[in-house]
């Protein structure tokens, strides 16, 4: 259940935005989770709702997934990222850490692993709406 | 767009009760081997310890320790593997060993992923296997982990000691705790580099051995080397400070 320890930072991070920016109450919090870190949407949903307190008691978590686009550094060539191209345990170590993807990953055009993530790679709160 | 991973890193090391990065200027210099076995000796006194290796691209105290087959457990987060009385935590359990190229911030996001989703629990000693020099792996434990200080190792040559004084100026300049220097792979009796220490802590010399290199993977071997006993010393002079 690593999507508990995702969503417990989400609850930790907004807590501390609402603390900051002097919201009274937090009534709605958007995130946005990369392709490549493969988060089972319902699981981390399922545990927002069950951390949430306090000033997030009343919070709608609207969480979607970013398809995640590759782009290689060496040639320029452009592709999305396929969970099932890899073997299982492959997909389950990007999981965890997306960044060993360039142990695995390999650009379709020129073979090489030097390839940044365009988009996708990462879980990121994008607006929090409240109360002030 | 806030980053929940930076918030949250704060808390996974709350029951951490003193952080100690392994650093050093040049990479060959024994860091590896003083980190593990300074956890190692710090476990065998009955310490609560952590073993994480930051070296992402060359990682290697999992050869040291003989670690293999193993995997952290997923429990709200991920659980580090104890190996020999160690929380041990590397990249090695995700990148399967194989090669792995990272830039400034790919390395960045692996050190964030990795502290936001690890459950440490209670630590007396949470020790850092830090790659060379001063890079991405240097700012980031000196910019997420506050409270860390800095053990630092060099060989009797000069090029490596003067890799290191740029070290302990970026370090001073960033207010960042050094418990001290450790002179490591001493060949001959002579006393240059304590010599050459000012203004920071000269921990000890430990002796090289060439025998070394057959106790990797072997931790009772590891154990009775004279390194290990020259590092219970240094060990002994960092935890009771005026020792």
């Amino acid at each position: 259940m690593h999507e508990w320890a995702l969503a417990e930072a989400i609850i930790y991070t907004v807590t501390e935005i609402a603390e900051r920016e002097g919201f009274r109450e937090i009534l709605s919090v958007n995130v946005k989770v990369g392709e490549l870190q493969q988060v089972d949407l319902e699981t981390i949903k399922f545990a927002l709702t069950q951390l949430k307190r306090g000033k997030l008691e009343k919070a709608e978590f609207k969480v979607e997934t970013v398809k995640a686009k590759l782009k290689c550094r060496i040639c320029g060539e452009i592709w999305d990222f396929d969970k099932d191209k890899l073997d299982e345990e492959v997909a389950e170590a990007i999981h965890f850490v997306p960044e060993v993807a360039h142990s695995f990953i390999k650009c379709p055009k020129c073979s090489a692993q030097d390839f940044e993530f365009m988009e996708g790679r990462r879980m990121y709160i994008e607006s929090v709406g409240g109360i002030r | 767009m806030f980053d929940p991973r930076i918030t949250v890193l704060e808390h996974r090391l709350s029951q951490v009760n003193n952080i100690f990065a392994v650093s050093s200027g040049k990479g060959g210099v024994g860091k590896s081997v003083i980190a593990s076995v300074l956890a190692l000796i710090l476990a065998r006194k009955g310490f609560k310890v952590g073993l994480m290796d930051l070296d992402f691209t060359s990682p290697s105290t999992h050869l040291i320790l003989g670690v293999k087959d193993i995997f952290p457990k997923e429990k709200e987060g991920i659980v580090p593997p104890t190996v020999y009385g160690i929380k041990f935590m590397s990249i090695v359990y995700f990148s399967k060993d194989k090669a792995l190229s990272l830039r400034g911030q790919d390395f960045s996001d692996s050190f964030l992923e990795i502290l936001a989703i690890t459950r440490w629990g209670n630590l007396d000693y949470l020790i850092l296997d830090m790659p060379p020099g001063i890079n991405d792996a240097t700012l980031d434990v000196v910019r997420f982990m506050k409270r860390v200080k800095f053990i630092i190792v060099t060989t009797p040559s000069l090029l490596s000691f003067s890799t290191v004084k740029k070290l302990l100026d970026s370090l001073h300049t960033s207010k960042v705790e050094v418990l001290g220097i450790i002179e490591n792979m001493k060949i001959e009796n002579s006393s240059s580099i304590r010599e050459h220490v000012k203004g920071t802590r000269f921990l000890g010399e430990i002796p090289f051995d060439p025998q070394l290199e057959k106790c990797f993977g072997e931790v009772r071997e590891l154990l009775s080397t004279e390194i290990s006993r020259k590092l219970e010393k240094i060990v002994d002079k960092i935890i009771y400070q005026n020792v």
